[in-house]
Order: C-alpha cells, then sequence, then structure tokens
C-alpha cells in the first residue's frame, strides 16, 4: 500500500510538471491574442494594373519552423497561416530579386527537440537562405546554437529575454517585443501616469510570471518603484485571496499581476471579493478576450502593455499603419479570420527579411547579415524595427500602448 | 495579523479546501470498492466543469446544465471502467492503476482538443454580494461546495453503514474473491463504483468552476491535491477524505500567511506536503484511516 502511494505521488507530480511546461510555453509567447498588423512590403498585391513579370530561376528558400500542433498550436496556427498567405503575395508581385520564393514550413509540434531536428532538415535539405521561427522560445533556444553555427540568419517569433540577452547573437534577430519591454512599459505608466512609489508584485511561478518578476525587481529602482510585496501562484490555482491578503498587509498603492490566464482573472475577481480597490497592472499575457470573458466585470479598470496592433487607431505613424491595415485586410481574405499577434509576427519575419534581401541585393548569408543589422525604420504590426549590431530586438518602449478595460472592450490608457 | 487577516486566510483555506475535499471523495468512492487509486479523478472534475459551461453556453439554465454535466461525466465513468477497467479485472491492482493514468492523460488531450486551451467560467449559483465576517469575506459559492459536499458524505455513509448493497460494496474491497464466492456481483460493484465516484467528481468540478475557472489542463493540479487530501484524511474514509482536504487547504493557506515575509506563497505546496509526510509518519493510516491488521 505504501508503494502504491509513493508511486502515486511521484506520478501525479510528474504529471503537474507536464501541465506545467504546457503552460510556461503558451506563456511565453502569449503576448497578445489580438488584432493587428501589417503589410510591410507586400501588401500592394491586388492592385496589379501593371504587369509584374513572372519570376524564374532557381526558388529562393525560406525554411519556417511553426508550433502548428500541440499546446502550442494556438499560437502557431495563424503563423503558418500567414506565411502560407505571404508566400502567394511574394510570387505574384514577381518574386524576389526575379526569383521565385518557397517558404518550407515545418511544425516542431511545440517540442524543442522536433524543432532542432527540423532547423537541420531545412538547411541540409531544403537548402533554405534564412530560417524563421520558431513560435515558443524553448524551440527558438534550441534552434539558436545551430544556425549560429551554420551561419544562417534566423528571425524569431518568440519572446524570452535569453534569446537575445545571451551570446551568441550574430545570427539571431527578434520580432515580437521582448518580455522586458512589456515590463518597462508597464512601469512607465505606474510611475509617471499613476505618480506612485510603492508597488506589490503578484506572478505565476512558471517561466513567463518568474521572469515578469526578475525583471520589475531589477528595473523598478529606476522609475522609482519599491517592491513592497511578492507573492507567486500556480497556473491552474483555485483561489488567490491568500497571497491576495498578505499583499494587502503590506499596503501597496498598486498591484502589478504578471501570468497568462487563468490566474490574473481568478486574481481579479478575488480582488473584488477582498474590497481592494488598488490599481490592477496587467502583463501583456492578459491581452486577450479571454481574460474579460474570465473575469467579467472584475476586468474593468485593468490596465496593461500590448502591441499596437491590439487597437489599430492607436498607430500613429502613417507608414505602419498602411502597412497594418492592408496586412488585416489581406489575412482577413485570405482566411477569413482576424489576425492575432502571431500572425503579426510571421509577417514581420518575412517582411524583414524580404526588406534586407532587397538590399542586400544577395542570398549569400553573410550579406543578408549585414543588411539585417542596417534595418532602419522598417514598419510592421509588432512595430518600426531599428536593428543594428549590438541590437536584435529592433524595438523601443514606444511600440507598446497601454490598453485599459472598459465595458469589456479595450481603450487607450494614456 | 488582525483578526480580520487571519480569517481571510482561514476563509482562504475552507475554499481550496472544499474543492481538494469533493475531489478525494472520489478517490475514496472507487479506493473503497477496488483497491485501485484512480489517477483521472481530477479529469473527471476537469471533464464536469467543461461540460457544465458548454451546456450553459448552449441555452441550458444552470440547474440544468449542472445535472445534464454530472450526467455526462457519469457516461464516461461507466464507459471507462467497461473499456479500460474490465478487462484487467482479474490482473494486479498496479496494472489497474497504470491504466488509470493513461486515462487521465488521453482524457485531457481529448478535452483540449474538444474544448480548446482557454480557461473558461461559470456563473455562481448565486448572485450576490461576498459574505462579510469581521472584515473577512467569503462568497457564496463556497458555501455551496461546502453543503454539497457534507450532502454527500452523509449519503455516503449512510450507503455503507446502513444498506446491504453498501456492505457488499466494501466487501468487495476487502476480499474480491470471498466476495465473489459469497455472490456478490463484483463486476457489476465495480461498474457502479465508477459511475459513483465520476458523479462525485463531475460535481465538484461544475461547483467550483465559478469560483476558479476551468480548463483542460485544470484537472492535473486538483487530482494531485485531491489524493493528496485523500491520503491525508485515510484512504477510504468519507468523513476522512473531507478532513484531510479542508486540512490540506488550511495548511496551504496559513502557510502564506503566517510566516512573515514575503513571497513564501511560493512554497505553500511544499510546506503543506511536508506536514503531509510528518502526519503520515506518525499516523500512517491518515487522519481517520482505520489502521489494518496485516498478517506479515
Amino acid at each position: 500500500m505504501a508503494l502504491v502511494v509513493v508511486l502515486g505521488l511521484l506520478l501525479f507530480a510528474g504529471l503537474g510538471c507536464g501541465g506545467d511546461e504546457t503552460a510556461t510555453d503558451e506563456t511565453t509567447e502569449d503576448t497578445a491574442a489580438s488584432t493587428d498588423t501589417s503589410a510591410g512590403e507586400t501588401t500592394d498585391t491586388s492592385e496589379a494594373g501593371d504587369e509584374v513579370a513572372a519570376p524564374t530561376g532557381e526558388p529562393i528558400v525560406f525554411g519556417a519552423l511553426v508550433s502548428a500542433t500541440g499546446p502550442a498550436a494556438a499560437l502557431g496556427e495563424q503563423e503558418r497561416a500567414a506565411l502560407e498567405m505571404l508566400e502567394g503575395q511574394l510570387n505574384d508581385r514577381g518574386g524576389l530579386l526575379g526569383r521565385p520564393v518557397e517558404i518550407v514550413i515545418e511544425d516542431d509540434q511545440s517540442n524543442p527537440n522536433e524543432a532542432v531536428t527540423a532547423t537541420n532538415k531545412l538547411i541540409q535539405q531544403d537548402g533554405a537562405v534564412a530560417i524563421i521561427g520558431g513560435t515558443i522560445s524553448p524551440s527558438t533556444l534550441a534552434m539558436k546554437p545551430i544556425t549560429a553555427r551554420e551561419g544562417i540568419p534566423q528571425v524569431t517569433m518568440s519572446a524570452a529575454n535569453a534569446i537575445t540577452d545571451e551570446p551568441p547573437i550574430e545570427w539571431i534577430w527578434r520580432t515580437p517585443p521582448k518580455d522586458a519591454l512589456a515590463v518597462a512599459r508597464a512601469l512607465t505608466y505606474v510611475s509617471e501616469k499613476l505618480g506612485i512609489t510603492r508597488i506589490a508584485v503578484l506572478h505565476d511561478e512558471n517561466a513567463f510570471g518568474s521572469s515578469g518578476l526578475a525583471e520589475i525587481e531589477k528595473s523598478a529602482a529606476d522609475y522609482g518603484l519599491e517592491v513592497v510585496a511578492k507573492e507567486s501562484y500556480r497556473t491552474d490555482e483555485t483561489d488567490l485571496t491568500a497571497p491576495l491578503t498578505k499583499i494587502r498587509s503590506s499596503e501597496p498603492e498598486a498591484l502589478v499581476v504578471w501570468g497568462t490566464n487563468p490566474g490574473p482573472a481568478v486574481a481579479a475577481k478575488n480582488m473584488d471579493q477582498l474590497g481592494m480597490d488598488i490599481p490592477y497592472i496587467g502583463s501583456h499575457g492578459i491581452a486577450n478576450m479571454t481574460f474579460i470573458d474570465l473575469a467579467g466585470d472584475a476586468a474593468e479598470g485593468v490596465v496593461f502593455p500590448a502591441g499596437k496592433m491590439l487597437i489599430p487607431e492607436s498607430i500613429t505613424d502613417p507608414a505602419q499603419k498602411e502597412v497594418v491595415d492592408g496586412f488585416i485586410a489581406a489575412f482577413e481574405e485570405a482566411t477569413g479570420q482576424r489576425p492575432n499577434t502571431f500572425a503579426g509576427h510571421a509577417f514581420d519575419s518575412v517582411g524583414l527579411l524580404v526588406d534586407a534581401i532587397e538590399r542586400a541585393g544577395s542570398t549569400e548569408p553573410g550579406d543578408i547579415q549585414q543588411a539585417l543589422n542596417e534595418t532602419t525604420g522598417w514598419a510592421g504590426p509588432d512595430g518600426i524595427f531599428n536593428y543594428s549590431e549590438t541590437d536584435h530586438d529592433g524595438l523601443e518602449v514606444g511600440d507598446l500602448i497601454m490598453v485599459r478595460i472598459e465595458g469589456g472592450s479595450w481603450v487607450l490608457a494614456e | 495579523m488582525s483578526l480580520q487577516e487571519f480569517l481571510q486566510f482561514v476563509f482562504a483555506g475552507i475554499t481550496s479546501g472544499s474543492v481538494y475535499a469533493l475531489t478525494a471523495l472520489g478517490f475514496t468512492l472507487i479506493y473503497n470498492a477496488t483497491g485501485i487509486i484512480n489517477f483521472a479523478q481530477g479529469e473527471f472534475v476537469m471533464l464536469g466543469g467543461l461540460a457544465a459551461v458548454s451546456l450553459h453556453s448552449g441555452g441550458a439554465p444552470l440547474a440544468l446544465a449542472a445535472i445534464g454535466a454530472v450526467a455526462v461525466v457519469t457516461v464516461v465513468g461507466l464507459l471507462f471502467e467497461l473499456l479500460a477497467i474490465r478487462p484487467l479485472l482479474n490482473a494486479s491492482i498496479l496494472a489497474q492503476i497504470i491504466v488509470t493514468v493513461g486515462a487521465s492523460l488521453a482524457l485531457r488531450t481529448a478535452a483540449m482538443l474538444v474544448w480548446g486551451r482557454e480557461a473558461v467560467a461559470l456563473p455562481a449559483f448565486t448572485e450576490r454580494a461576498p459574505l462579510s465576517v469581521f472584515g473577512a469575506t467569503v462568497v457564496a459559492q463556497t458555501l455551496w461546495v461546502l453543503g454539497v459536499t457534507a450532502l454527500i458524505v452523509i449519503a455516503l455513509q449512510v450507503f455503507y453503514r446502513r444498506t446491504m448493497l453498501g456492505k457488499a460494496v466494501r466487501a468487495c474491497a476487502v476480499n474480491p474473491m470471498a466476495a465473489r464466492l459469497l455472490g456478490i456481483p463484483y463486476g457489476r460493484v465495480v461498474l457502479l463504483t465508477f459511475g459513483a465516484s465520476a458523479a462525485v467528481a463531475a460535481a465538484g468540478g461544475v461547483l467550483i468552476t465559478p469560483i476558479s475557472f476551468m480548463s483542460y489542463s485544470s484537472g492535473a493540479l486538483i487530482g494531485l491535491k485531491g489524493f493528496a487530501a485523500a491520503i491525508l484524511g485515510g484512504l477510504g474514509s468519507p468523513a476522512g477524505a473531507v478532513a484531510g482536504g479542508l486540512t490540506l487547504g488550511l495548511l496551504e493557506s496559513l502557510s502564506v500567511g503566517l510566516l512573515p515575509w514575503s513571497g513564501t506563497s511560493g512554497y505553500k505546496d511544499a510546506i503543506a506536503f511536508l506536514i503531509l509526510l510528518l502526519v503520515l509518519f506518525a499516523r500512517p493510516q491518515g487522519l481517520l484511516g482505520q489502521r489494518s491488521a496485516q498478517k506479515v
């Protein structure tokens, strides 16, 4: 009997962990299931009144790696759809350097091990001149050593800080705003707009939540903020009144909640129950309708950072606006769905590579590398990109907006 | 710590603990009849919650959605017994337990395919402001969970102690061979137990979804805590399952509240399970379990 009990605990612990990993993957990327985006250069396809020369010769191959199945499928599905659509658009408008473009899409099933195999295949067998992906940060981190060793440019669609914080970064660039940028945006709002100094942090124990906490603790002082309490929870926790009560006893002036659904929604409801009326600042992990559906009335007044695609009207740059509107229209026509953040990442990845190859006039890896590093003012759904030899993130705090939930919908918070 | 804060930690513990207790009851039911620990128990809870949300959003009134969800999951429990457990009825208990592990993974994946990955919510059974006691608050839904748990425990105690069928069920757990020799239809008893256990789990899932939401992956954590609660209370005792659940919930929330420094919520599982181990060292049969004499 005792043996069975011990076995049981072990098994369950294993199951629990499995669940966590899943949540983590999702989290890392779950930046903002929303709406928006652009269409860099690839958009003005359909107006083809002019005759376009059909592309000829050997195709230029991009190797793309998305998580189209498995736990992160919700993220990878639209990335795949966007990549398929973009391949068609590129060839319709005459290809790239006069040659046809082929985007070979592999599915890593949300599994970093599969990502390694597929990346090798894309480079060795398909002859990819550049790699796009992966969808989830663990896959990207597994692919990074391969592209670095082979000297093939890789543009990733995932957000973990480590991807570009840790060397080597010579061959990897990023399209989504990285997690640290979202923290910076949120803390700017807290210190400048709310004008307060004492904050508390409630975060998910998974990779997304704990890296958020680490970033907040690291940079709080720069914004004149003091973290007076920090508590954590597990993604599927049933009730958060205990950590919230403890947080309340430290008398913070605002609560920052860093996690993805459903935890932040439980926290919002529990704050209502406890009568805590300090401002609730969320992460980009709740930039989706699910949070509003779950938290209901408790979601009202919650503020969080997100890409401008969530509220396309917030885009002030005319070039970016045109690109984003064009992409939304084209994507809706091709798939019947509104593009989410992740489709936007795919758009930016392809667009940045196409832009670099056109400027380089070559598909040699070294030429693409140099051209990518020289990218300036390229506008897409995620923002306006300026890469350099040392900055492979390209975005800045101004590419994010603060969003408030009002009447079950999103409005600009400032 | 003020009285208000202390009470709030107690209420938090009771809220989580009532969920654990209800899940532990399902473990108890199956263990009592078969000696099997059903590791798919948390998945039955999850299915109950998700089924209720689907029925409710499909237009069914809340009460009907709740009953419908329990019915659906009961059928799943019966099918589970017929398809997965029945063929192994003569194999070792260990083999049967391992089948339940496989079933839990299969059910979770199936739920992801049917309902997707997002968590979903259900309205509270009683729409009213949280109840306040000395400034500490508790939501009405928690009282629903506690009330239904109490009803189920009473019903089970009566069933096991006062009815012939209940006694037959217990006999099956003690010695299946002897029970069969005495004419107890062992197979049907096992089938009945799985159905009842799935029903209890589904009721739990429906009741807690308004408090904590439900997603395809929620069953893992709930199952783990429910299992720990059942062990703590003493496997096989319905009252013990409830005592174990509430004790575990209180241990967790008080370990957050009573430790003075910040950030202790990350260690609450570790603290709770450490205490669970200590309890089992001192009382291997659990809080309310009966010590069984065993010939060595």
